[in-house]
């Protein structure tokens, strides 16, 4: 006799007992603490605060050790938890041209005012393993020397000065929260600076990798990139004045692209904008790619069909909470509809074998 | 969980879903865009529906959820404890008790009453899109009334294969306006579509609701000289011996040995505490499977 598959109940909780288990690994193994993760794997901490659209260390790293070092499923924790939050208010745009920059270099100018400066950076780095690593290290020191005094102007700001480079339309309107309204489509490019910044950074590096290949090419130099911290400030209608309540790092990319005019524009350069939480220059590169393809309209370019020039393509795809979740929703039982795909598949099959008997009879 | 609000989402959230489903009921079929929240479960996972059911509890509500007809299924488990935590509702597993029903992928068999709400989980709204893939375009074609690419498409599959090749997610057009995917449900289930609850649709990841007041015209696509047709396994239940519910086909051994099943746990279940007995089945016993 048939016994129905009983039980789910407990076999939830025992396979959420046994994660439980694994998640801590060999108990002779020392536990990983939140400070030595938020302290030491400081860039899965900063790829989970910007996906995540939250800017709390702390958390992030809470939420990379619960999920066992898998960053979307961290990312995901973060989102779940940032929605139930309640707001304040919204803080007055961050000045990154008042940055204290950690890093900051441009491709396009061999030196500007606040000069290049390399900063904490993989780039020329031999990707050699290393071993001491391996072992218990030493605590490195670093040189150290006193900050360049003044703000770092943007090097934008230079070409700007030149009329070289494409005006971008002032505007005081509010930007629309994709967290707080549904998405609607065309996108308006705040809209969709806000879709790139908390999108997975694989999906937007393959997308910006496809338009330097040629789907959507348009040259692309790092006009600037720059990693720091700036202030956060709000405006407190009781006092009638904004205070600083804190400070966020961030990666900011500016690309200069070529462009060589249209009916309505002289021959001049475009940007590319990325900006994201922490530093995360790798996304924050991609971003400034995936911007400037998606400007095709605007600037009265070709669409070439590519994807990385489709808004809604790129828009309804960015984002790795939806896209992991509707991906693994298929080992969910289908079984039902299924059974009526069984059932048809098996009737077109008769009709099939009677028509082709009947045939065979004629 | 005391550090949430009732059934887990803030009140300004939960009342901005409710406009978005009373703009739903009052445009039966259409579309409402809402701005969905992250929930603690994955997208694609139901979060439409538990968003649409976390609006619509009171605490007075009795919840039911099914996943695949059957209460004790995994995710309906998952789902199920999640209100009890965030709400402290009343469950139950009885159709007939349940006020409010999170259903995927079936209706119940029992004809519900119009104290009860159907909540639907949705993984794709939009009927269209596998033959359009843009939102933009699929918009526009609803607010035309522009649904000749439908009707070619099953006219392709009565030209190709002799039937219309859709067994689930069977398009359905809603009070002569809107074509309407009633998600992905059997087709079996569509006459049922037309009801004395209130139905309601939730698509967490896509960010649309959309309804079908109680009563509410519900018409299956079909062709004059191609009427449609709701399809079941041919058997009666083997535990039950029920003849008018949708069956699940159980494999049974590695000889291609199988047995049908009502796919409705609670009506296959009560069938058999009233003394009905299937080919397979032993008489019922309270507590057994």
């Amino acid at each position: 006799m048939y016994v129905a598959v009983k039980g789910g109940e407990r076999a939830i909780d025992n396979a959420h007992a046994w994660l439980a288990e694994e998640r801590r690994g060999d108990p002779a193994v020392t536990e990983l603490s939140v400070a030595q993760i938020r302290e030491q794997l400081s860039i899965a901490v900063n790829r989970v605060m910007a996906e995540g659209s939250l800017y709390d260390p702390d958390l992030a790293a809470l939420a990379i050790k619960q999920a066992r070092g898998d960053l979307i499923e961290a990312i995901f924790l973060i989102r779940a938890y940032r929605t139930t939050l309640p707001r304040f208010g919204a803080s007055l745009p961050v000045d990154t041209g008042a940055m204290r920059c950690d890093r900051r270099i441009s491709a396009t100018f061999k030196d500007a005012p606040g000069g290049q400066v390399l900063g904490p950076t993989f780039d020329y780095t031999h990707r050699l393993l290393d071993f001491k690593l391996a072992a218990e290290g030493e605590t490195p020191h670093a040189p150290t020397a006193t900050p360049t005094p003044g703000p770092t102007p943007h090097i934008m700001g230079y070409l700007d000065c030149e009329g070289l480079i494409q005006q971008e339309p002032e505007s005081d309107s509010t930007p629309p929260d994709l967290t707080r309204e549904p998405m609607e489509l065309p996108a308006d490019r705040a809209l969709r600076l806000q879709a790139l910044t908390r999108g997975d950074e694989g999906f937007i590096l393959s997308l910006a990798y496809s338009t330097q290949r040629g789907y959507a090419r348009n040259h692309a130099f790092v006009g600037e990139l720059r990693i720091g911290a700036v202030a956060v400030e709000m405006g407190i209608p009781e006092l009638g004045f904004a205070i600083e309540i804190g400070e966020v790092v961030l990666t900011e990319c500016e690309t200069v692209n070529q462009f060589k005019g249209s009916k309505t524009e002289p021959p001049q350069f475009t940007r590319g904008y990325g900006l994201v939480f922490g530093q995360t220059e790798r996304k924050a590169i991609a971003m400034a790619l995936v911007d400037r393809a998606l400007r095709w309209k605007e600037l009265g370019e070709e669409d070439q069909g590519a994807p990385a020039q489709d808004e809604e393509f790129v828009l309804m795809h960015a984002d790795n909470i939806q896209a992991t979740g509707f991906l693994e929703h298929i080992k969910l039982p289908h079984y039902v509809d299924f059974q009526s795909e069984l059932e048809l598949v098996r009737k077109l099959r008769r009709e099939a074998e009677g028509f082709a008997t009947q045939e065979a009879a004629e | 969980m005391s550090d949430y609000n009732f059934a887990y989402l803030d009140e300004q959230t939960k009342r901005m879903i409710r406009r978005a489903i009373l703009k739903a009921l009052a445009i039966p079929g259409y579309q409402v865009p809402f701005a969905s929240r992250e929930m603690p479960m994955p997208y694609g996972w139901g979060t439409g529906g538990v968003q649409v059911s976390a609006a619509c509890l009171t605490p007075g509500d009795t919840f039911k959820v099914i996943d695949q007809g059957a209460d004790d299924t995994t995710n309906a488990v998952s789902i199920r404890k999640f209100f009890e935590k965030t709400a402290g509702v009343a469950t139950t597993e009885e159709t007939a008790r349940a006020s409010i029903i999170q259903t995927r992928h079936r209706i119940p068999e029992e004809p519900l009453t119009e104290d009860q709400i159907l909540v639907y989980q949705v993984p794709i709204p939009e009927p269209l899109r596998f033959l359009e893939p843009s939102e933009v375009e699929t918009r526009k074609m609803h607010s035309l009334e522009e649904y000749g690419l439908m009707h070619v498409k099953l006219y392709e599959d009565i030209s190709q294969h002799g039937a219309i090749a859709t067994a689930y997610a069977y398009p359905v057009k809603v009070e002569g306006r809107y074509v309407m995917d009633p998600s992905p449900i059997p087709k079996f289930d569509n006459p049922k579509l037309r009801m004395a609850a209130i139905q309601l649709f939730g698509a967490g990841r896509e960010q649309r609701i959309y309804a079908l007041p109680p009563y509410c015209e519900v018409v299956s696509l079909d062709f004059e000289d191609h009427p449609f047709e709701a399809t079941r396994a041919d058997h009666d239940c083997d535990l039950c011996g029920a003849s008018d519910s949708y069956l699940d086909e159980v494999i049974m051994d590695d000889a291609g040995g199988r047995m049908f099943v009502c796919s409705d746990t609670d009506y296959c279940r009560s069938r058999r505490a009233a003394g009905h007995v299937g080919a397979q089945g032993a008489p019922y016993e309270e507590g057994r499977p």
